[in-house]
């Protein structure tokens, strides 16, 4: 959502980098833990004007929705008991649970759409240690990345063989 | 003291969610729901739909809104520092690497291995989300009786406006409660 926002405001208006460097620093954002729009803002700040910039750029991508949210929580507070108020949340959460349910389908067919049994068969055995079992999830997602791992090395070390 | 779990917790949020917005709910439903008593199942669907209908990240959306009502304007400072923190660290260690990082196939793996759990989390989240919103309450009835019927149209009507047009989400959102505001009080 931030890359159309990040290549109209710092590739064309301000020219601070360059289309391609701009594309690798949304693949690292997205592959970094935290927020995507504060990890790309980090790299930003960072390539203009090294640590201190970077921590700049945090600062300006945090306020507005510390001050929005601050806002809103006021409000909240103050509306959240009142019964018309109560319909409309009631009706939003459907709304919320089927755009979740849409991104679930969106990104599971990306992911089966690879052709290989290993990360549908990883994906239902996390959803059931999750779901059912209550492993933790930190664990969960460890376990799983030690499996990626362990595939990357074993295929990459296949193709090193043929 | 307070401030010290609120630091904590979204720490771990801001540490182990990878793959942006929404892998980090069920990261917070874990830290605030489960772990502490910060929010109640229901405020934590509340906030689910602020962030969704405010801008910014989920994340930072939700350390504000659970640290002002932990802690005040203190706490939502100290939440969001804490998850912003890991993201500084890191991020700033990988552009410092910049270079070395762009080929590194094992951490690609890696991520590539984190995709199905991050999928599989993000159902599990949002199916407790869907509970809530059909049976208005967190565990599914054995007998499954008790559904919700606008919940359930809204629910569905949603989903295959989503799934048919690509209708932007902060609509679909938009129309549910102006449809639930409309169902409830007619039926």
């Amino acid at each position: 959502m931030i890359v159309p926002l990040m290549r109209r405001k710092f590739v064309e208006e301000l020219g601070w980098i360059e289309e391609g460097e701009m594309l690798d620093m949304i693949a690292i954002a997205q592959s970094s833990p935290g927020a995507i729009a504060v990890n790309a803002s980090i790299l930003v700040g960072y390539h203009v004007a090294g640590a201190p910039g970077a921590l700049l750029t945090v600062l300006g991508t945090v306020l507005p929705p510390l001050i929005i949210i601050s806002a809103v929580s006021l409000v909240y507070r103050q509306f959240r008991d009142d019964p018309l108020v109560d319909l409309v949340m009631a009706g939003m959460l459907a709304g919320v649970a089927a755009v979740i349910c849409d991104v679930v389908i969106r990104m599971t067919k990306q992911l089966l759409g690879q052709k290989r049994a290993l990360p549908g068969a990883v994906l239902l055995a996390a959803f059931a240690a999750v779901r059912f079992l209550r492993v933790n999830i930190v664990l969960v997602l460890l376990a799983c990345g030690l499996i990626g791992a362990a595939d990357t090395l074993c295929r990459s070390r296949k193709g090193a063989g043929m | 003291m307070i401030c010290w779990e609120l630091f904590c917790s979204f720490f771990q949020i801001g540490l182990f969610s990878i793959g942006g917005g929404y892998a980090a709910m069920p990261l917070i439903q874990h830290q605030v729901v489960d772990l502490h008593p910060w929010l109640t199942m229901t405020q934590f669907a509340d906030i689910m739909t602020i962030a969704e209908m405010t801008p910014g990240p989920v994340a930072i959306n939700s350390a504000t809104f659970v640290g002002i009502r932990v802690a005040g304007l203190p706490g939502a400072v100290i939440a969001t520092l804490g998850c912003v923190a890991p993201s500084c660290v890191i991020v700033m260690t990988l552009a410092a690497l910049y270079h070395k990082y762009r080929g590194l196939t094992l951490v690609q793996g890696i991520l590539a291995g984190l995709r199905p759990a991050v999928i599989a989390m993000i159902a599990s989240a949002g199916l407790s989300l869907l509970i809530l919103a059909l049976y208005g309450q967190r565990t599914l009835p054995a007998d499954l009786t008790g559904i919700d019927p606008a919940a359930a149209v809204i629910f569905a009507v949603g989903l295959f406006v989503l799934r048919r047009w690509k209708v932007s989400p902060i609509r679909v959102i938009l129309g549910s409660g102006l449809a639930g505001l409309l169902l409830y009080t007619l039926l």
